[in-house]
């Protein structure tokens, strides 16, 4: 056994060890954990692949910002795990449906060859000095330019549309306008007034009424 | 060395791999430990005071002060490991662990010399991106295996935080990209080759971005003015109030190599990495470690200069100052190379 398949062998170990843990998990917290494990090992699986673009990206937006936010949100949620597990039967019918549709649609992928689905052969390896970054941005920005920028409009108008959804711009909220915070000049905020240092005006203390 | 190679036979490779990573590591490791000491000494003269000058070696009194570092590390190899009850006993120890890898792994990457670096990867941005993306896991489960109500909320400030600056860092190695055609970064210091000595580097035509690239890296280390993951005043320790003896110390380990990491990335990014600041002198690693030393400075010097941010005012920075500027001066950069009156061009590409 070469060393490449060995890693493959460790990391697919890993990968269904981690993926099986991120439904069975009792803490919502160690399932998100369990996922961030799943992401970063098919990460180096792609690697093995000679996908280094994909496989950098997918640790940099999953493991590095998507997943940071799922923790954010989980770790604040106070979640009774015996109430939630009431009822957990109940749905074993459906979920019976679901996972068979599912295995039927991985079985006819992972046996292309026997339904002969897969007519392309697997590529060839490619020389030392191919950049698949390069190759892909050269890709995405001349023959595949349209589709690209229709998918980008399309993620903008669903950032656009969840703000505007979540937003509430209450009327009692205060903050700062920092222009403004910065435009501050000292004569708007202290005024100097020039008295003679012998108190000769002040008010003496009366006798009797001083307070702690 | 080819005793060696016969000796050891197919281990060769990873045992000379090893001692590769050892020979960067160790000096780093020092590195830490000094860059505390400077640190002490610096703000110390800063306000005034003398900082440490006590601790020496062998009584000599010109050494004054430097044993101070490796007193500190004994001290808390000595001490204690407290796991408070109800902390997730191993997330708890998990979290340091995880704080301190990417701020090693990612000099793998990083550039000494023309040849001296540890793999001369093509992606070599993107994976020092996506590593140091990985250091918040460090402060998020430290933050919630406490089980404390400060570490929990310093954790999640440092979430928020670092996942918006990252954004920012982002678009800055955007320009860098652009300027070097390269994600490589053997090529990114090679590409600032020029006639102008220091003016040919990137920070010159790449200006906005490499300011937004240093604050931004002040910012995901979690240094002042950016520390609210600490904010003494408010949380008392963030995310690492828990921590005791040696697990403390190696989150204190992991924040001062990061800094190392993110003033040598900027010195190999925008600061021409080992080029001569002046046209003439012999290029070489001498140069990187006095960059790489003068951006450390400039970690210290804004830690004893500014008062912490409020947290919404770091928000508003990332967020509403940041990724606009690099986003105008993206456009402003793409632009500008399309004339003849780009003044970088290098006839690499």
């Amino acid at each position: 056994m070469s060393f490449q398949s060995a890693v493959f062998w460790v990391f697919s170990a890993i990968l269904l060890f981690a993926a099986l843990r991120v439904i069975t998990a009792r803490n919502p917290v160690h399932a998100a954990l369990f996922l961030v494990l799943a992401f970063a090992t098919s990460a180096g699986l792609w690697m093995l692949l000679e996908a280094e673009f994909l496989a950098i990206t997918l640790v940099l937006v999953y493991v590095g910002a998507v997943m940071v936010l799922f923790l954010f949100v989980v770790m604040m949620l106070d979640i009774n795990l015996d109430r939630l597990r009431e009822g957990y039967w109940d749905y074993l019918v459906p979920a019976l449906v679901v996972a068979g549709v599912m295995v039927a649609e991985m079985a006819t992928i992972l046996w292309g060859r026997y339904f002969q689905l897969v007519a392309s052969p697997a590529p060839a390896a490619k020389a030392a000095g191919y950049s698949n970054t390069r190759e892909l941005g050269r890709l995405i920005y001349t023959d595949y330019v349209y589709a690209f920028e229709i998918a980008a409009v399309i993620l903008l108008v669903a950032i656009v549309a969840a703000i505007a959804l979540t937003l509430r711009s209450r009327k009692d909220t205060k903050y700062q306008d920092p222009a403004r915070q910065i435009a501050v000049r000292k004569e708007d905020r202290v005024r100097i007034v020039s008295m003679s240092a012998e108190g000769a005006t002040a008010p003496e203390p009366e006798k009797g009424t001083g307070s702690a | 060395m080819e005793y060696f190679e016969t000796l050891l036979g197919p281990a060769w490779p990873v045992v000379w791999t090893l001692a590769k990573i050892v020979a960067i590591v160790l000096p780093l490791m020092i590195g830490v430990a000094y860059l505390t000491l400077a640190e002490r000494k610096v703000i110390g003269y800063m306000q005034v005071r003398l900082g440490p000058n006590r601790v020496s070696f062998f009584g000599l009194r010109w050494l004054r002060g430097w044993g101070q570092p490796i007193a500190d590390g004994l001290k808390l190899l000595t001490k204690e490991i407290i796991i408070p009850t109800g902390a997730n006993k191993f997330l708890f120890i998990l979290a340091p662990i995880l704080s301190i890898m990417p701020a090693l792994a990612a000099w793998a990457v990083v550039p000494f010399d023309p040849n001296l670096v540890l793999a001369n990867v093509d992606a070599g941005l993107l994976y020092v991106l996506a590593i140091t993306s990985m250091g918040v896991y460090g402060v998020i489960i430290a933050g919630w295996a406490s089980n404390s109500k400060y570490a929990f909320l310093g954790s999640l400030r440092s979430a928020a935080q670092i996942v918006s600056y990252e954004i920012a860092m982002g678009f800055a190695l955007v320009g860098v990209l652009m300027m070097a055609h390269s994600l490589n970064l053997v090529e990114i210091v090679k590409q600032q080759q020029g006639s102008y000595g220091a003016l040919s580097w990137n920070w010159v035509p790449l200006f906005p971005m490499f300011l937004v690239y240093l604050i931004s890296g002040v910012a995901e280390t979690n240094r002042a003015p950016f520390d609210v993951a600490e904010g003494e005043s408010e949380i008392v320790a963030g995310f690492h109030v828990e921590y005791s003896g040696m697990a403390f110390a190696v989150f204190f380990l992991a924040e001062y190599a990061n800094m190392i990491l993110v003033s040598t990335l900027c010195a190999t990014m925008f600061l021409g990495g080992w080029l001569s600041p002046i046209p003439g002198l012999p290029d070489g690693f001498p140069w990187l470690l006095a960059k790489v030393a003068f951006v450390l400075f400039l970690f210290l010097w804004f830690r004893a200069t500014f008062p912490r941010y409020r947290y919404d005012q770091i928000m508003r920075l990332g967020w509403k100052v940041f990724i606009p500027v690099t986003l105008v001066w993206l456009l402003v950069i793409g632009g500008w190379m399309q004339t003849p009156y780009w003044l970088w061009a290098s006839g690499a590409h």
